[in-house]
């Protein structure tokens, strides 16, 4: 051993030396004792149990010179690796059997860190602490009374009325998930006690709200597989697994053949643990609905998928999220890691990654990830099994396609974008052939959209002619126009149109090099259409916008960085002709369109680029998108896109100011409370009251936009869907039409994506806009906790929330009458609006079902 | 820290991947490459200064382009990892035509990354585009630096490549003089 022969020539050594090179002897070890634990389990040429049991006793050798070391490792791994929670558990167990105090330091020591992972909201980590504890039962480490009575004080939770469901329903789920490991255990030992716990959890799952499914559906319907929310499933899984004795076939059980050695041992008991109470800033995980695309006969012969009701789906999906969750940073890791699934041969697995990496896309309110993580992780996937990855794929795409009907709008997107993507990687080979139908639909049906919007996607990661070719003559009604510029006047068409000679005028100035200066000068030359008498002088000269911007797209209309830069080197030309009136830059943005409504995407980079130069308002491009000659476009992926960037923007500026005016604070009263000023310090001076209040000013004002922004898009909204319902009423037509259902679907996607910051407003909302007095289809997507899924969980937002500007607040007013906020068009006869249940149904937005607090959080902040 | 978790296979080859990751990366020698008919991109720094930048650095080289993608086409790609603050498109320094690369700056260094994880290795117009680290970009280097104004990889290829003009400049002129 090195240890000893070190101590021989130690003897040489002075002492200092000597001690430095123990302790580092010490450390080396521990090294050593850290990769051979985290190691055990990894494949190796001896047997998982041969190796278990040297592991064992090298560890007991070690045990009273290394223990806090020991003890910390295993713990952390039992943690951090639960795919290997039954490797470790044996291990503990062989440790116990051989020396019972080190077992019992270990018990307390997982006791003290669920604790801790309670108090910290660290759910998963008490989710697997509570599993360990579970399967340490199995190896003789805990009585199974002990555990019982954790379990039961978990299931307390649910009697508590006094804390929102989102808590019970994470204890119960915590519960429930270690049932597949000591369920066996547990109904051979204790059947009644198992059947006393079952009860309590059924009484649970039946009596919980289930308010806030459907807006968590990726589709509405629940054809042909149910949807099921996360809790439910899992219980129904439970529930099979009861009837099948508790036999399950996923989990490996290294304890089974120690069963000689671990049954002498003595247990322990756990510690009796109070669970921390409900607190106000505590954050619970979001539900979710489960996602289920394939079942058994989708997969050709070979090994059987397992139902969507057996244990072992949720086993295996469970274990396929988290090897997605750990690599997501390396796809090609990833990919392999998947593909690599101990179990492989028992299961479909292509099937099985397929449905586990689309159910994350597909997560609502937003994927875990970044959209493209898995786009390029799929195309990994197919990279590295192209025998029968990308014909699973396939397959999956036809499932979603022929389902797109009831699709949730957000998947919808996410579905274009991702498709589009990946067909761009393979050439856009695709059987288009079998899509053929969709060219007779109506080309609002939802099929027809999706081709349509694939395509346009597609062209803009390649080129019009290449996807003309690429899709059969018969989808030519589907085939995006070619994306070029139409100029108004354009030499040989436009001779006599007004402003005309102008026009060619600016044209010769800008190319030669024009200053904005003289550009002005020839706009100046233009008559004003708007000018009646000569005593009053409009606000803007329409035709000068219309020349201005039609001649500046024009000349900038061979790319990107051309338009970019003329808008640039103009902005002071925008700032003459347009200024800050709105129906000015509205003009800008209908000039706009006018020359570019074959270029979707132009249209997106430019009104973005509008926006960050401040040429036009969050609100105009709000007040745009909804207006009159932009209705055949409305229901089009681009306009949302634009409406959703500036909705981010807006989000990211206000967000940006709140964490400036934070810090200034934090900096001020640093400074204040501790005299000694660091070097850091000394570079920024400390704020001023008054700069911090100018700030805040600026912060205030930021957010009365950011609510302006919120009251114009709801209020339109609100104006175009009862519009629809009160004309489809008169009219003796049903409303509920493929432009109905985009549009509700594209409400729903802003309470969806925008969730924290709309929540902020919800006091304004509902008193302002959803009113009772509304018809109930649009007023439920304000009232559904599903569409607001803040409304269900006090979910707790990374920037701190301002305090709602309450409705009768000086900027929130003159901000609804600038923008022309007038009260929406009511429905004029009663729908349901006097129904007692819609007033009991009130109480939904204004207090939440089930917490109060997560609503009036604003205010009390 | 979490990759202790993970197996070694992996572990080992994260160590190697971080390694590549941070490592300063020549790509056809334009971050540090000395061109002395090339004063522009000369104004560089030291070392140690390079390899700061390149750590905080949010924008990045593209490679391996076709010359006929458009800057179009890359804010499509490149903005799906984040938001994209600049394209600028890598020009044959005579034709002033695109030259197969381009710099694309992001506005924070996380989208970089994600662009680094997501999209390096994954195809444009059916080549793969290959993503670096670049330290920032300055006026002047986006002008292909072979002799005869393109990319320098574009004088000796020796395959025919119709996305980047066919065969390599040198290739090329040996083989024209017998076409007459």
């Amino acid at each position: 051993m090195s240890r000893r022969k070190f101590d021989e020539m130690s003897d040489y050594a002075d002492s200092g030396r000597d001690r430095k090179r123990r302790r580092a002897d010490a450390v080396e070890i521990e090294d050593r004792l850290e990769s051979l634990i985290l190691r055990v389990g990894e494949k190796s040429t001896s047997s998982l149990e041969s190796n278990l049991e040297g592991l064992a006793s090298v560890l007991e050798a070690d045990i009273n010179n290394y223990k806090s070391k020991i003890l910390k490792i295993l713990s952390d791994c039992a943690v951090k690796m639960p795919e290997k929670t039954t490797i470790y558990t044996t291990l503990v167990g062989l440790l116990n059997a051989k020396n019972y105090n080190f077992g019992g330091e270990f018990v307390d020591m997982m006791a003290r860190k669920l604790k801790e992972a309670l108090k910290a909201c660290m759910w998963k980590t008490a989710r697997y602490v509570l599993r360990f504890f579970a399967d340490l039962v199995n190896c003789h480490v805990i009585s199974t009374n002990s555990l019982l009575q954790l379990l039961h004080t978990f299931l307390d939770t649910a009697r508590d009325d006094n804390s929102p469901q989102v808590r019970s329903d994470t204890y119960v789920y915590a519960v429930l998930s270690c049932l597949p490991w000591v369920g066996r255990e547990l109904y051979e030992k204790k059947e009644q006690d198992l059947e006393r716990l079952l009860k309590h959890i059924e009484i649970y799952v039946r009596k919980r709200s289930r308010k806030h499914v459907p807006g968590l559906r990726v589709w509405r319907s629940d054809r042909p597989h149910p949807q099921e929310e996360y809790l439910d499933c899992l219980w129904a899984q439970i529930c099979k697994l009861r009837s099948d004795m508790w036999q399950e076939k996923h989990i490996a059980r290294p304890y089974v053949a120690f069963d000689s050695i671990l049954c002498e041992a003595l247990q322990h008991n756990i510690p009796p643990l109070t669970l921390p109470p409900h607190h106000t800033d505590n954050t619970y995980p979001f539900p979710w609905v489960v996602f289920r695309l394939f079942d058994y006969t989708d997969c050709p012969e070979g090994p059987v998928l397992p139902g969507a009701h057996s244990i072992e789906r949720y086993l295996i999906e469970e274990h396929l999220h988290n090897i997605v969750k750990d690599y997501h940073l390396e796809r090609k890791q990833c990919a392999a890691f998947l593909l690599d699934f101990p179990l492989k041969h028992k299961i479909p697995l292509e099937y099985m990654i397929v449905e586990v990496v689309l159910a994350e896309l597909f997560h609502l309110p937003g994927p875990r990830y970044i959209e493209i993580c898995y786009g390029s992780l799929l195309i990994e996937l197919c990279k590295l099994q192209p025998a029968t990855m990308p014909q699973v794929l396939a397959q999956a795409v036809e499932l979603l396609f022929d389902r797109i009907d009831t699709m949730n709008v957000c998947c919808f997107d996410r579905m274009v974008n991702w498709f589009s993507y990946h067909l761009s990687n393979f050439q856009f080979k695709w059987s288009w052939d079998d899509w053929l139908e969709a060219s007779q639909l109506d080309p609002a049906h939802p099929r027809a959209k999706f081709i349509i919007e694939v395509l346009q996607r597609s062209m803009r990661l390649s080129y019009h002619q290449r996807i003309a070719e690429v899709v059969p003559e018969q989808f030519d009604c589907f085939v995006p126009h070619k994306p070029v510029a139409i100029y108004k006047f354009a030499n040989d068409s436009a001779g006599d149109l007004p402003g005309s000679n102008a026009a060619h005028r600016l044209e010769s100035v800008i190319r030669a090099k024009g200053t904005a200066m003289e550009v002005v000068q020839v706009l100046s030359e233009l008559p004003n259409p708007l000018r009646e008498n000569d005593e009053t002088d409009p606000p803007y000269n329409p035709l000068q916008i219309q020349v201005f911007v039609q001649v500046l797209l024009h000349l900038g209309s061979k790319s990107f960085s051309h338009a970019f830069a003329g808008i640039s080197k103009f902005l002071k030309v925008f700032e003459a002709v347009v200024g800050g009136n709105e129906e000015a830059q509205m003009l800008v943005l209908k000039e706009m369109q006018d020359v570019w409504h074959h270029h979707q995407q132009m249209m997106v980079m430019l009104s973005d680029k509008f926006l960050r130069t401040q040429i036009v308002t969050c609100a105009t491009v709000a007040n745009w998108v909804f207006s009159k000659e932009m209705m055949p476009e409305f229901t089009k992926n681009y306009i949302w896109e634009i409406l959703h960037g500036t909705i981010r923007k807006m989000n990211k500026h206000v967000a940006r100011l709140q964490r400036e005016v934070n810090e200034a604070r934090e900096r001020r009263a640093g400074n204040e409370s501790e005299d000694s000023s660091s070097d850091e310090e000394e570079q920024r001076p400390r704020p001023s009251e008054e700069e911090i209040e100018r700030m805040e000013e600026k912060l205030e004002a930021a957010q009365a936009d950011q609510k302006n922004l919120f009251l114009i898009i709801f209020q339109r909204f609100i104006m175009i869907l009862s519009e629809h319902l009160v004309r489809c009423d008169t009219d003796g037509r049903d409303f509920n039409t493929h432009w109905y259902r985009w549009t509700i679907g594209r409400l729903h996607q802003i309470f969806m994506m925008h969730n924290s910051q709309v929540e902020r407003y919800s006091q304004t909302l509902s008193t302002l806009l959803f009113t009772q007095d509304l018809d109930p289809h649009i007023l439920d997507s304000f009232n559904q906790p599903t569409t607001r899924p803040c409304a269900i969980s006090p979910w707790k937002d990374p920037t701190p929330q301002p305090p709602d500007l309450s409705s009768d607040h000086p900027t929130a007013r003159e901000g609804a009458s600038t923008s022309g906020l007038q009260t929406p068009h009511r429905k004029p006869h009663l729908r349901v609006l006097a129904s007692a249940d819609r007033n009991d149904s009130r109480p939904l937005s204004a207090t939440c079902f089930h917490c109060s607090k997560a609503n009036d959080r604003g205010q009390s902040k | 820290p979490a990759y202790k978790y993970q197996s070694r296979k992996w572990r080992c080859q994260r160590t190697k991947q971080r390694r590549q990751f941070t490592k300063r990366r020549c790509h056809t020698g334009v971050i540090t490459g000395i061109n002395p008919k090339n004063k522009t991109s000369q104004t560089m720094g030291s070392r140690s200064e390079q390899e700061r930048l390149l750590r905080t650095s949010s924008t990045l080289y593209v490679g391996n382009l076709s010359f006929y993608t458009t800057e179009e086409q890359l804010y499509e790609l490149f903005g799906r990892a984040g938001d994209v603050k600049r394209i600028i498109m890598g020009l044959d320094k005579v034709k002033r035509t695109p030259c197969g690369f381009c710099f694309v700056e992001y506005f924070t260094r996380e989208e970089s990354e994600q662009c680094m994880r997501y999209i390096n290795g994954t195809r444009l117009d059916d080549r793969i585009v290959r993503t670096d680290w670049d330290a920032g970009f300055i006026e002047g280097r986006q002008y292909g630096r072979g002799k005869s104004g393109g990319q320098v990889r574009d004088e000796y290829r020796t395959d025919y490549d119709s996305g980047r003009g066919g065969y390599g400049k040198i290739v090329q002129q040996k083989i024209l003089p017998k076409i007459p």
